[in-house]
């Protein structure tokens, strides 16, 4: 085992850095205009509001695993889907053009009952049929497809932004700046986790969901109605990943494809944090958005949802059941 | 509706190059997810390095063409190292999100403008097959029976491409009859108890992980030297999810499943787009609800009805069995 986790970094280097290396030799140089400490700091700024975006959607993903064991390849299209339908209520020439906030709070709820129209349709009557858990990950791989070109046909290739808070001028933090839309979106999303974590530890419903995720059988055995609480978990998922889709659509740009994009980096920040569990996700996508920003700061900016992976892998070596998840013996 | 045309362009794509490129990929898939068990939804990222291995070596280095070959399978191999050594011991989920990942990073390595002095960045590279075209047989021109012709270069890749699927269906069938290929299936149907007769599960896994990614790896080289060049954009993670509906369509498990579903898969997709293209080109379909530039979303929107639709009701597909096919995660 010792030697196999020295192994590892050594081949991600002959895999990756070799080639990159000998194209670095003959790259240009990085141009310099503020001082590092300057960079370092908005970067870190950049990192906590990606990475509040991140959690904000990885929330329910985990959740999801946590509650019926199922990895929902399609959650990336849950938040496609709610930052383009925030898109159409706000600036489509076929929508209402309702003003972003009514247009956003609107798209929330559409998430949330695709979340639960999924749920009900497909994979209650799937877990009804005794489908395989195995079988049902390639049925949300066949989901993700069916969604997201479908979202292409509707919505189309060309990325866009929305009608209001499109263009800002930055505050000034002495070496670093943050526009006010920026700033809102961070200081919103962290109150939604907060909140979220209200739910899950206050009421008699997140409770539930703790139950469930802990011990199905127990919990089903002590009086819960699991149905429910799973269709709950997928209506919360659902309404989360579209408002951290109209957040994210918000601060960079729609596009079709911006929710599996954004997947990886949530399987990233899931794990880290331990799989099936809530406020790992919350902790670890914030981790993912850090070193994702920060990346930009040594390595080329295409490059920076490459080394959510390399964290992925490193955390998978080290500790794999994550930072907050409990060591489980398998087999 | 040009009837005849359609029907020719379905038959020249489920027999032509690339039904033999998906056939021998998803045969690797089959290795991994058929026999062991292995929820492997990265094999696009061996395809990739088999590729670019290849094209990297000739025409990045100026090396020899079959230094390129061994340089893509020695790249697969190194990449299912690297996946499987943090994952295989741990839960069929944590393989399976690994393994996408890494296919879609790998693709942004590739693309990268970093890397671009070697790989060619968004541009990839080309013309790097000219000594496999320099070996054909075939005279130029232009050859085929009623409705379905090829040009002599597609009929040469598409020689070598099934041969290729016949020789590694040979391979496979005699390894999974022999007692590795036991073992192999003993994982898949009760991993605890494979490992409780003391055979090294982990290995195993490892093994077959390899094997089934050299031989991605090997499609991912036909598929290059088809079309004379690689782009890092052609080995998005829709390619995997291809091939899963494919294998699931013509049977997990099975020496002839991704056989059958390659052709099957691509007969019944060119002849969905041709038809489409007709019918919006005649009129019979208003141009406001589908365009003729949809049609390519049009056609991944109804694979993925198409996976979901045969994962829920016949998840042994054409040629497999029920029972072998009702996998539960562990």
């Amino acid at each position: 085992m010792r030697c196999q986790r020295m192994l590892v970094p050594v081949l991600t280097l002959v895999l990756v850095m070799v080639p990159a290396a000998s194209a670095q030799a003959q790259g240009e140089e990085v141009p310099r205009g503020p001082t590092f400490a300057a960079r370092a700091l908005q970067a870190l700024i950049d990192g906590i509001q990606f990475g509040v975006i991140i959690a904000i959607t990885s929330v329910g993903l985990s959740l999801i695993f946590g509650t019926i064991h199922l990895i929902n390849f399609a959650h990336g299209e849950f938040v496609t889907i709610g930052a383009t339908f925030a898109f159409f209520l706000n600036v489509s020439p076929a929508g209402p053009g309702w003003h972003l906030i009514p247009a956003a709070l609107a798209a929330v709820v559409f998430g949330a009952l695709l979340g639960g129209a999924v749920e009900r349709g497909v994979w209650r009557p799937l877990r009804a049929r005794g489908t395989g858990l195995i079988n049902m990950f390639i049925v949300t791989i066949g989901l993700s497809l069916l969604l997201r070109h479908v979202v292409l046909v509707l919505y189309g290739t060309r990325p866009a932004s929305y009608a209001q808070y499109d263009i800002q001028s930055a505050l000034d933090l002495g070496p670093a700046g943050i526009t006010p839309r920026d700033l809102t979106v961070t200081l919103l999303s962290v109150l939604v986790l907060l909140g979220t974590a209200a739910l899950l530890q206050k009421t008699r419903i997140g409770t539930a969901v703790r139950a469930v995720a802990a011990n199905r059988d127990l919990a089903e055995a002590s009086g819960i109605d699991v149905q429910r609480v799973v269709l709950f978990v997928w209506m919360l998922g659902g309404g989360l990943a579209a408002l951290g889709g109209v957040f994210f659509g918000l601060v960079e740009i729609v596009t079709w494809d911006m929710g599996f994009k954004l997947l990886l980096l949530m399987f990233a920040g899931i794990i880290l944090g331990g799989l099936g569990s809530a406020y790992g996700a919350m902790v670890g996508s914030l981790v993912i958005g850090i070193v994702a920003q920060m990346s930009t700061l040594w390595f080329p900016v295409d490059l920076q949802y490459a080394w959510a992976l390399l964290v992925l892998i490193l955390v998978l070596l080290v500790r794999p059941q994550g930072i907050l998840g409990r060591a489980e013996r398998v087999g | 509706m040009d009837f005849p045309a359609i029907v020719s362009d379905a038959l020249r794509s489920g027999i032509g190059p690339i039904a033999a490129v998906y056939a021998l990929a998803a045969m690797g898939l089959n290795l991994h997810f058929g026999y062991t068990g292995l929820l492997n939804f990265g094999q696009v990222g061996f395809m990739l390095v088999g590729g670019y291995g290849l094209a990297i070596t000739v025409s990045t280095y100026d090396g020899p063409m079959w230094l390129g070959v061994l340089g893509g399978i020695a790249c697969a191999i190194v990449l299912a190292l690297l996946l499987g050594l943090p994952t295989l011991r741990l839960r069929a989920d944590y393989l399976a999100i690994t393994t996408i990942a890494a296919g879609e990073t790998l693709r942004l390595f590739y693309r990268s403008s970093w890397a671009e002095p070697v790989t060619g960045g968004v541009f990839g590279l080309q013309r790097f097959a000219n000594d496999f075209y320099a070996l054909s047989p075939i005279e130029p021109g232009t050859y085929g029976v009623w409705l379905v012709r090829f040009s002599s270069r597609d009929l040469w890749v598409m020689i070598v491409g099934w041969a290729l699927v016949a020789a590694v269906g040979g391979l496979l069938a005699l390894l999974i009859h022999s007692p590795w290929g036991r073992v192999i299936r003993s994982i898949r149907e009760d991993e605890v108890a494979a490992r409780s007769l003391g055979k090294n599960v982990y290995a195993y896994k490892m093994q077959s992980l390899a094997l089934g990614g050299v031989i991605g790896a090997v499609a991912g080289m036909m598929q290059a030297i088809q079309v004379q060049s690689v782009n890092p954009d052609n080995y998005d993670p829709g390619v995997t999810f291809f091939l899963y509906t494919l294998l699931v369509l013509g049977g997990a498990g099975r020496i002839l499943g991704p056989v059958v579903g390659s052709v099957l898969f691509w007969f019944v997709l060119s002849f969905l787009d041709s038809a489409l293209r007709q019918a919006i080109d005649a009129g019979h379909i208003s141009p406001e609800l589908i365009s003729t530039s949809e049609v390519g979303a049009v056609r991944f929107a109804l694979v993925g009805v198409a996976l979901i639709l045969l994962v829920a009701f016949r998840p042994q597909g054409i040629l497999g069995s029920r029972k072998e096919m009702l996998l539960s995660g562990r």
